[in-house]
């Protein structure tokens, strides 16, 4: 499998994985408007995952779909980051893995903007209208729970802390991304990480939390295909139905 | 103080050149998140192009028992209605 085609089924899965994760959620919500916001949220990231996985698919042409890509792969060829796949947990948990994924996600799709590859191009300029308001609605939330009650606050600064060591893996670039770079197809390492630090210092502060140190150690291997066991759950659920009756249509 | 977050009444404006209409209510903690909130209960299918919201306390209602008063006057005055000027052909669509 040629380089792109494995960066394009990194950006699928992360959205993908992310998307299933948050619709766990739907019907539990902590208030009506917060679990439509946060469904709003994982239908978009499924449509961008479609976009991702069927350009992935016909790359790498043999045959596949984005519904085979999505629904038959197992966890070993999944290629999302280990961000995505960490659990639901408390409220807190949930916004700061997606205030953590949609800094990363609105510079990246930004960058990914410019790209040299044209429909790589026209995917992230149509994701980032989505990703723009996904990044404005985590971050409010995180300077309101941040900043706003003793109890709030604590458990804003535990989340944090706790996912924190699961925010660098997108900045570590191997050979894949290296050679998306090379092409002029993705953004450098550098500049992405700087920009999402930058953004990230700017919320925190004002939140009132103590941003870890950006130079911490960082877990890996999500986007080589080492995941927890956790992701195996996750696809469990997800691909149950195609894994029980092959092939099964609307 | 209530631990609710309070009512808040959503009007949106469906395209340009029309007026904002109230589509329903909603619960925020205050006019910023209202907006947000707004965005995504009531325009997930392309409904519009401008939000408003205002605290639903905020609103003044007439009254249901002031019925006859505000409005049973206005019922006979037929002649309130242009519908006694005899219109020109050329104007039939007014």
């Amino acid at each position: 499998m040629d380089a792109k085609c494995q960066y394009l089924l990194r950006q699928g899965d992360n959205a993908l994985v992310l998307s299933q994760q948050l619709c766990q959620l739907v019907g539990k919500g902590p208030a009506l408007e917060e679990d439509m916001a946060l469904s709003n949220v994982a239908l978009d990231l499924l449509g961008q995952t479609r976009m991702w996985l069927s350009y992935a698919g016909e790359l790498e042409g043999r045959g596949c779909d984005e519904d085979r890509l999505a629904f038959l792969r197992d966890a070993i060829d999944y290629r999302n980051c280990l961000l995505v796949e960490q659990p639901n947990g408390s409220y807190a948990d949930t916004l700061a893995r997606q205030f953590l994924f949609d800094t990363w996600h609105y510079f990246l799709m930004d960058g990914l903007g410019r790209s040299s590859d044209e429909r790589v191009r026209d995917i992230a300029l149509k994701s980032i209208k989505e990703v723009t308001y996904h990044l404005r609605r985590s971050g409010d939330l995180m300077v309101r729970l941040g900043d706003g009650s003793e109890k709030s606050h604590a458990m804003m600064q535990t989340a944090l802390d706790e996912l924190w060591m699961y925010s660098g893996e997108m900045f570590i670039y191997d050979e894949i991304d290296n050679a998306m770079v090379a092409q002029g197809v993705a953004p450098a390492a550098e500049l992405l990480r700087k920009q999402a630090l930058d953004h990230m210092a700017e919320v925190f502060q004002e939140a009132t939390l103590t941003m870890p140190s950006p130079d911490a150690w960082m877990q890996r291997g999500g986007k080589q295909g080492r995941h927890s066991e956790r992701l195996g759950f996750i696809l469990a659920e997800m691909q149950f139905l195609q894994r029980a009756y092959p092939g099964a249509a609307w | 103080m209530s631990k609710e977050w309070p009512l808040w009444e959503v009007f949106i404006r469906s395209q340009h050149g029309l007026a904002h209409k109230h589509v329903g209510s909603l619960h925020a903690p205050d006019a910023e998140m209202a907006i947000n909130n707004a965005r995504d209960v009531y325009t997930r299918r392309n409904e519009g192009v401008s939000i408003w919201v205002a605290r639903a306390a905020d609103i003044v209602a007439s009254s249901p028992s002031d019925k006859g008063a505000l409005f049973e006057p206005a019922n006979n005055k037929v002649y309130r209605h242009p519908t006694f000027f005899p219109m020109p052909e050329e104007v039939k669509n007014l």
